[in-house]
């Protein structure tokens, strides 16, 4: 039981790992322009199919397949600001969310059409299982783990030691106190974007290793998990974000374990996801960490 | 297929009909009341398995699993709704998007209650096969051997399923015209355009937004419970959150605060939908079927986009009531 604990713990911090990189791509695109990004999602479908064109079609090893898909998408990401809620901006809280509905449905789909709806998988040996003591690493795993030493703590040291990550949580956080101490919001809002998509490259390919075989529905699955983040660690606040990730990857997985009244059973935990997300909208919209104030 | 055959058509007509039940719903909530339901196919799910269980496991009468469906969607309506009315609008459109979620993957992993992925057909269990709809289709005849009086051959089931849904679409929405000029439309009108003003004039905003998302609720189950019996076995899949979309793009093609400009947006969109697969010219015969299920919805998601761009009132809509730019 012990040993299904770790397990478990390991599993939990991986998918954690997932969310809270792409969470905090998505609270500071909430924070910087006050919309719900339904497309989110689909920038991560989006990625997991440009690394497996890269892997799978030109046969470029993973590492080169993540960096194409991180650029790609974050190009992606910014296409969509700059051509489309950018120039749509003031339309209103619902006109955005629905206008994201919209662009996140033709992605989805364009996937669909030049890809299919077969499932596809990354070419990696997932026979390979990695057995550390008590517990046992999938290959997805060691690789979604390698590319988390890389990427988290790049994020971190982004947020925490430069102008640029600074500024974009200063955005996040109040837009116009940023802009009354000079920061140029326009110029970080368009970084933002770049890496939100980044990030969401990111976690497509860590989805798509983890999951072992994905179709094009793989971004919309985590989308509310993904939402679930970034009400959890607070709208807008970046490090919240990081945090929350863990905090829901370890509590969906942790749920599972039979030490804890028999487990949940592992079909209910997006249901659990869902819940907590709403409770949470209602009764704690700042978030976990967050201060109370007026959103 | 032909295009001009008349029994796809009146198949199409049947399901334009429907889907402008379930944008009505929509309209009372979102359009009068300014709540974005982003889950309205929560409550169409609901009504269907509430009556097909009912019908397929406990044998009850149609009218009253029927009935039974409706007030399934209205226990859901204000579960979820007593809470989260009070939400900014981009927060209940999240809340209200993951409730349809819970909704659909409960109906998915909980095999023993709602048939699993199998959808209406599993309700019995492995092995057999569930029927929930011979009561609906014996009426359907009833109606089509009224109608052969009218129509000599022409009245057959489908053409019966088409009057009757349109039918009561007319009557709902005439009711619903007038709804919305009685002083309760006026006051959910108040409330979408300043909510602080309804408030400081006396009206109680929360009631008034539980009643327009009830009524939305109740509209939405009987979409979804003739969308049940139009297309005979269901499964999760078919309760996806882009149904709540097409509602959506359906009162943007007609417009979005005209209660007559729904079935024009429904028999539009409709069109659009079913008539993709018989344009076979250029470029559109570079899609084999299979991909143009999912060419209708990038369209979907195209238009969506485009028409919030445009022109967000939809197309004969009234640009000064319009509350998306809040």
């Amino acid at each position: 039981m012990l040993q299904q604990l770790a397990q478990l713990t390991l599993n939990g911090l991986i998918t954690g790992a997932i969310l809270a990189l792409t969470g905090v791509g998505a609270t500071l695109v909430f924070g910087i322009q006050r919309i719900a990004n339904f497309a989110q999602g689909e920038l991560l479908t989006f990625a997991a199919y440009v690394g497996l064109v890269l892997n799978a079609v030109y046969g470029q090893n993973l590492a080169v397949a993540t960096l194409g898909a991180v650029l790609a998408t974050a190009l992606l990401a910014l296409a969509m600001h700059l051509l489309v809620l950018r120039p749509l901006r003031g339309r209103g809280l619902v006109a955005t969310s629905l206008i994201t509905v919209g662009l996140g449905l033709m992605i989805r789909d364009v996937v669909f059409i030049v890809a299919g709806p077969q499932i596809r998988q990354l070419r990696i040996d997932q026979s390979a299982v990695l057995d550390l003591g008590p517990v046992r690493l999938s290959p997805g795993q060691a690789v979604a783990i390698a590319i988390t030493a890389v990427a988290a703590p790049a994020v971190a040291f982004l947020l925490a030691r430069t102008t640029l990550g600074k500024s974009m949580r200063a955005v996040a956080d109040n837009r116009d106190l940023a802009a009354i101490a000079g920061v140029d919001v326009e110029r970080i809002g368009t970084w933002v974007w770049l890496l939100a998509g980044g990030l969401a490259g990111i976690g497509g390919i860590m989805v798509a290793v983890v999951q072992g075989t994905f179709d094009p529905n793989l971004g919309f699955q985590v989308l509310f998990l993904i939402f679930t983040t970034v009400v959890l660690g607070g709208i807008g606040s970046a490090y919240g974000a990081l945090a929350a990730g863990f905090v829901l990857g370890l509590v969906m997985e942790l749920s599972t374990w039979s030490g804890f009244a028999g487990g949940l059973e592992p079909r209910f935990k997006p249901v659990l996801a869902f819940l907590a997300l709403i409770l949470l909208l209602l009764y704690r919209p700042q978030g976990l960490f967050g201060k109370a104030r007026v959103l | 297929m032909a295009v001009l055959n008349p029994a796809f058509w009146i198949f199409v007509a049947a399901i334009a009909g429907i889907y402008a039940i379930m944008a009505l719903g929509l309209y009372v909530q979102f359009s009068l009341a300014g709540l974005p339901n982003f889950g309205h196919v929560a409550f169409m799910a609901v009504a269907a398995y509430t009556m097909a269980i009912l019908v397929a496991r406990y044998a009850w009468p149609l009218p009253l699993a029927a009935a039974a469906g409706v007030a399934a969607a209205v226990a859901f309506a204000l579960l979820l709704g007593v809470p989260s009315v009070r939400l900014r609008s981009d927060y209940l459109a999240i809340a209200t998007v993951a409730g349809g979620e819970i909704v659909r993957y409960l109906a998915m992993n909980l095999p023993e209650l709602t048939g699993g992925p199998l959808g209406s057909m599993g309700l019995l269990g492995p092995g057999q096969i569930a029927l929930y709809n011979q009561g609906w289709q014996a009426f359907l005849d009833r109606v089509a051997s009224a109608l052969s009086v009218l129509l000599g051959d022409a009245a057959s089931r489908d053409v019966a399923m088409a009057l009757v849904v349109w039918l009561l679409t007319l009557v709902l929405l005439c009711l619903f015209w007038r709804l919305e000029r009685s002083p309760w439309g006026r006051v959910l009108k108040a409330i979408r355009e300043d909510e602080v003003a309804a408030l400081a004039v006396g009206k109680n905003v929360v009631a008034f937004k539980l009643q327009a998302l009830v009524l939305g609720a109740i509209l939405g189950a009987l979409a979804g419970l003739l969308l049940a019996w139009q297309i005979g076995v269901f499964s999760p899949d078919d309760y996806q959150p882009t149904l709540t979309f097409y509602a959506y793009l359906i009162l943007i093609l007609g417009g979005m605060n005209r209660v007559w400009a729904i079935p024009v947006g429904a028999v539009l969109f409709s069109l659009l939908y079913a008539g993709t697969r018989f344009l076979d010219f250029f470029p559109l015969s570079l899609f084999d079927s299979g991909s143009r299920a999912f060419l209708r919805l990038f369209m979907v998601g195209f238009l969506l986009v485009l028409f919030m761009a445009l022109r967000p009132q939809g197309v004969l809509g009234d640009r000064r009531q319009l509350l998306l730019e809040k």
